[in-house]
């Protein structure tokens, strides 16, 4: 009886393949967003955790609730307009942000076959739109015409711009070792004997460390929101934003993070594949796999946020442009020759 | 389907690049510059050319606008004297887009294509191959040479930019990395015992 009913819904959904990827989308959207509800709920109990505070523990039990309270909160509040704002670009700039930044997700393998869209350049289209998101930023900042979004708006684009170099070296090296462009196969790739040791985060480690430090940066993320440094900007770019359009620009910077987190897996740390590939551990379906890496990513993050404290701005600077870019600049060519000459070892695969 | 994609996009391509020359606001044009280049990506998308496309975002849009909306932004320009000299270089204005246009449509009616192009277009070299690995595979051993040629103008190009902005001003005070990491507790700190009630 029951199999007749899936295959009725399968036959339906063989018909109408554009209605399927509509479903897709839509279930993947929303636990996208669930999930990203908990991550800012975890953002704030792990930083209130490091500095001996309990966080938000009132709204639902131990605060589960919170980030939807704050979401209604936003969504029913006035939305202020500044009057000498530009008003299109000003209301047109955190949806930008926000679809750029869920857009991303069409291509991330949650688990093997598990992609909305298994385009074979997935990871240009994900570098791709991670570099239009600096519109978003620029945008907000020039419409909301007052000085300090307009300061910030440079710098956070100037600081977007220089580290999107270094992540895309980091991303050809990895592209050199797996020999596609297409997420999922970069993850089949990483499918060796060797469980965990074969993922590339060992392989290429510094680059691991690399692409880390320059998403924290790409994300504008502590220690480099200088977007945002309260005392010398007040609040960043979106000083001028309230209400839902400022509640679409933190969505964005959240699932942005999240976005990285899942490059992360995905580059490095093998995506849906179980550390050790033994009987209890491929039991477990990939999709808890990769969402429990993305959540221990996303758990450096935050710890990060707590304690490293912030960057200055020529300090930023340097390390994007005089001390990460040689590094990836160097090991693409070291990459490359190791493949060229040396084909069955540590690089290949 | 794809029709109807290419339809969308081309008529909001020629719409967008329209505003940017007629929009008063130039931030306004070269943000309508930079939807009329995601047009184009998905025009390249729909042909089928997705490597194409996505760099077409990555460089155009990613880098070259942004740098462009920075310009646009940070220049104090003044409209109503911009306007002008409107009726004075009209008629240059009119003649040079003359030209152009004559030289579009020279190369309109003189098209022609290899005689072997649609034989080559319906069947690729390599069928297989996804269109990264074939521009690859050719860029790198057919055309290696201009390959590289280009990437050297590139390169000189940027060294020109950098070489014409770069100016060591004596008077600015530098941080100097190497000198702030060799410094030590030992030799920037000083603890001296003062004794109670007489100062140092």
């Amino acid at each position: 009886m029951s199999e007749g009913w899936v295959s009725a819904i399968s036959d339906f959904f063989i018909a109408y393949p554009l209605l399927l990827a509509l479903v897709k989308s839509v279930l993947l959207a929303v636990a996208l967003l669930i999930y990203v509800a908990y991550v800012i709920l975890a953002d704030r109990k792990i930083w209130a955790a490091v500095q001996l505070r309990r966080g938000p523990n009132v709204v639902g039990p131990w605060g589960l609730l919170q980030s939807f309270a704050d979401f209604i909160k936003f969504a029913l509040k006035e939305p202020v307009i500044p009057d000498v704002a530009n008003k299109g670009v000003f209301l047109f700039a955190p949806f930008i942000m926000a679809t750029l930044s869920i857009a991303a997700w069409a291509v991330i393998p949650v688990a093997d076959g598990w992609a909305v869209g298994d385009i074979n350049v997935g990871i240009l289209y994900i570098f791709a739109l991670s570099s239009l998101g600096v519109y978003g930023v620029i945008m907000g900042g020039w419409a909301s015409n007052s000085k300090y979004p307009f300061l910030s708006a440079l710098r956070s684009a100037a600081q977007m711009v220089s580290y999107e170099v270094s992540i895309g070296f980091v991303i050809i090296t990895v592209l050199l070792c797996a020999g596609s462009l297409n997420l999922t196969d970069i993850v089949a790739a990483q499918d060796t004997s060797y469980g965990m040791a074969g993922w590339y985060w060992l392989r290429l480690f510094p680059m691991f460390v690399i692409f880390f430090v320059s998403a924290l940066a790409e994300t504008n993320r502590p220690p480099f929101d200088l977007v945002e440094a309260e005392s010398e900007l007040v609040a960043g770019f979106m000083i001028e934003y309230s209400a839902t359009p400022y509640v679409l620009f933190m969505l964005a910077e959240y699932v942005a993070i999240v976005t990285m987190c899942a490059l992360l897996t995905i580059l490095f740390f093998g995506g849906w594949l179980p550390p050790i590939s033994i009987a209890p551990f491929t039991y477990v379906p990939g999709v808890i796999w990769f969402t429990l890496k993305v959540s221990f990513f996303f758990f450096f993050f935050a710890m990060v946020k707590a304690f490293v404290p912030r960057y200055r701005y020529d300090q930023l600077m340097r390390l994007g442009w005089k001390v990460f870019l040689p590094i990836s600049l160097a090991m693409v060519v070291i990459v490359a020759a190791v493949l060229q000459f040396w084909p069955a070892g540590p690089a290949g695969s | 389907m794809q029709a109807v994609f290419f339809y969308l996009f081309a008529t909001s391509m020629i719409a967008s690049a329209g505003v940017v020359i007629f929009a008063r606001n130039p931030v306004h044009s070269v943000l309508f510059l930079i939807l009329a280049f995601c047009n184009g990506a998905g025009l390249f998308l729909l042909a089928g050319a997705e490597f194409l496309a996505m760099i077409l975002i990555v460089v155009y849009v990613g880098a070259v606008a942004v740098l462009f909306l920075f310009v646009v932004m940070m220049l104090d320009v003044d409209f109503a004297q911009l306007k002008q000299g409107f009726i004075k270089y009209l008629p240059i204005g009119v003649a040079v887009g003359v030209v152009v246009l004559a030289e579009l449509g020279m190369v309109a009616i003189g098209w022609s294509s290899a005689p072997s192009a649609p034989d080559a277009v319906a069947n690729p070299i390599i069928p297989q191959m996804s269109n990264t690995a074939a521009l690859g595979q050719i860029l790198y051993t057919k055309y290696v040479i201009f390959f590289q040629a280009s990437a050297l103008v590139l390169l000189t190009a940027m060294i020109g930019a950098i070489v014409l902005t770069l100016h060591h001003k004596p008077s600015v005070k530098r941080q100097k990395i190497a000198e702030q990491n060799a410094r030590t507790r030992e030799n920037v700190i000083e603890i001296k015992k003062v004794p109670f009630r007489t100062g140092v």
